[in-house]
């Protein structure tokens, strides 16, 4: 009983040393602004590797989704004959939800997990070590343009995903099924706010950039330097950055559209 | 106003006689853990002199490096490399003194998305502003010295063991430094790459008047192009002197260590209970 205890609580300070330092770590990736912005270069290096190779994925699973949305919107309301308002729901439920989460879950499971292995091997394989006795501060030259580049791309592949969702969403509902092209987008454009829903979409995807991003490169920079380590690491990124994009969309949804 | 070309903070000039050595190390302690790796070291690296830590697998010779390269910070005691005390200086400082170290890492390093030229490039890219023309002159020069000017536009997957080491000692010299620490250059090398990287290290020494410490247990490559060595076992120096001097050393260690002997004060089985109570012990299944 009394080595259970010990057992939960050496686990326990385990886990606030960790966090502390990811917390750390986080600040000094922060602060590695300043000398990126004198080296634009690395950023947009970055954003090629991390958002432009995440478009694929991205934009084949946007048409699908949006696909489904228009399908499975039309049997709800043409039982109401609401047909009509199938773009506004495909749209809404795109910028609100949808496109912001599963860009993020997409995210973690390709531009994270690969941000992870990378800065995981370059710990095991000794260059970071190198990078530190050649006089070059590893976290501003690696990781923070690979920070930057995960929470500026989010918002632009979020904003991609629901573009394509909803042409996506248009093919079905208008090609498809029949409802009135006019009536599609007129009532997409009368009922999606600006601010409501646009905005509020952006700024979740930029929450969720953050964090999975911070995540990534916490977990490949704190990893154990062996193949097992780094697959371990891989796999805590996915799972942490899924459950906290899941846990941050409730609580940022409950702030932004709760009553 | 115009920007230096050269970054002057890795040109600082020093103040320190030159006669006195360029690593002092005193009373060392440092511990893994509980387990202890220095328990009281003292050790120093004279100028301008190939010097050779030596010693067991597992003495903490890799951990000594990192010491002296500020990468690990000590329990107790004091290393000054050029007069300033490593693990006093402030971070700049510390990366200024590292502008002026080289470190040769028993993996390489190298890093694996750029070419040879560009690992060689790295730091010069990094610590100066020197136009590109420039940089092209002094990579090609140092990968000239260490014989691979044609590889210049491999990836470093395409090099063999002993050729990513010596890209990656290209590198180390490529800010000009005072000193390039080796961390075990000549393990897994076949005989004809521990030849070349032997003699390299010794030649790049006494061409461009470095000051190198060598960290190795190959016994016979290593005394051959060192000036001294230290031999450390159990967390302290065992005996320093001449390479010639430790072969006929009355130490046990020491012979042991330098006659390749199997068994000796460093025993061939780890600590484990008598075979036969672990052989006979019901308990549990390992």
């Amino acid at each position: 009983m009394l080595d259970a205890l010990a057992r939960f609580g050496r686990r326990g300070l385990e886990s606030l040393e960790r966090l502390g330092r990811g917390h750390l770590l986080l600040l000094q990736i922060l602060a590695g602004l300043t000398s990126l912005v004198t080296r634009i270069g690395l950023l947009i290096a970055q954003v090629h590797s991390i958002g432009v190779r995440t478009t694929t994925i991205i934009v084949v699973s946007g048409l699908f989704v949006g696909m489904v949305l228009g399908l499975q919107g039309y049997y709800v309301l043409s039982q109401f004959a609401a047909e009509d308002s199938l773009g506004v729901m495909v749209a809404a439920s795109l910028v609100r939800e949808l496109g912001p989460v599963v860009t993020a879950l997409l995210f973690a499971g390709r531009a994270g997990s690969a941000l992870t292995a990378e800065i995981g091997l370059m710990k095991a394989t000794e260059q970071l070590s190198g990078l530190e006795m050649m006089a070059v501060d590893p976290i501003r030259r690696i990781l923070s343009p690979r920070f930057y580049a995960g929470f500026l791309s989010m918002p632009l592949l979020a904003a991609l995903f629901s573009a394509v969702g909803i042409i996506g969403g248009y093919f079905v509902s208008v090609g498809l099924l029949g409802v009135d092209e006019g009536a599609f987008w007129s009532q997409m454009q009368a009922k999606i706010d600006w601010n409501e829903d646009v905005i509020n979409g952006v700024i979740k995807s930029l929450v969720f950039g953050f964090v999975c991003s911070w995540i990534a490169l916490f977990q490949g920079y704190d990893a154990i330097p062996t193949s097992a380590g780094v697959s371990q690491a891989t796999t805590r990124t996915v799972v942490h950055s899924a459950l906290a994009v899941l846990v941050l969309d409730f609580v940022l949804t409950a702030l932004m559209f709760g009553d | 106003m115009r920007r230096s070309l050269i970054n002057r903070d890795f040109l600082q000039k020093t103040t320190v006689n030159s006669s006195d050595p360029l690593i002092k190390i005193r009373n060392l302690h440092f511990s893994h853990g509980n387990r202890p790796i220095f328990d009281g070291v003292d050790i120093d690296i004279p100028r301008g002199k190939v010097t050779a830590i030596m010693g067991p697998s597992g003495t903490g010779k890799t951990t000594l490096l990192k010491l002296i390269g500020g990468q690990l910070r000590p329990t107790g005691g004091t290393i000054e490399v050029d007069g300033q005390d490593v693990h006093k200086l402030s971070r700049k400082a510390l990366y200024k003194l590292r502008m002026r170290m080289g470190m040769l890492f028993q993996s390489g390093a190298l890093l694996t998305d750029l070419t040879v030229y560009d690992n060689v490039a790295y730091p010069l890219r990094e610590h100066t502003n020197l136009p590109e023309s420039m940089i092209r002159r002094l990579v090609l020069m140092k990968l000239e010295a260490v014989g691979l000017r044609g590889a210049r536009d491999l990836m470093p997957a395409e090099l063999s063991g002993g050729m990513a080491r010596r890209v990656a000692l290209a590198r180390a010299i490529a800010l000009d430094p005072m000193m390039v620490m080796y961390d075990e250059p000549f393990t897994g090398q076949d005989p004809i790459s521990m030849g070349v990287l032997a003699q390299l290290v010794r030649r790049l020494n006494d061409a461009v008047g470095l000051t190198s410490i060598l960290v190795s247990h190959d016994v016979e490559e290593t005394a051959g192009i060192s000036d001294l060595i230290y031999v450390i076992s159990a967390g302290k120096v065992i005996e320093s002197g001449a390479p010639e001097a430790l072969q006929g050393s009355a130490s046990p260690a020491v012979r042991q260590f330098m006659g390749g002997l199997p068994d000796g004060p460093v025993g061939f089985h780890y600590g484990a209970p008598a075979l036969s109570e672990d052989l006979l012990s019901m308990r549990g299944a390992k």
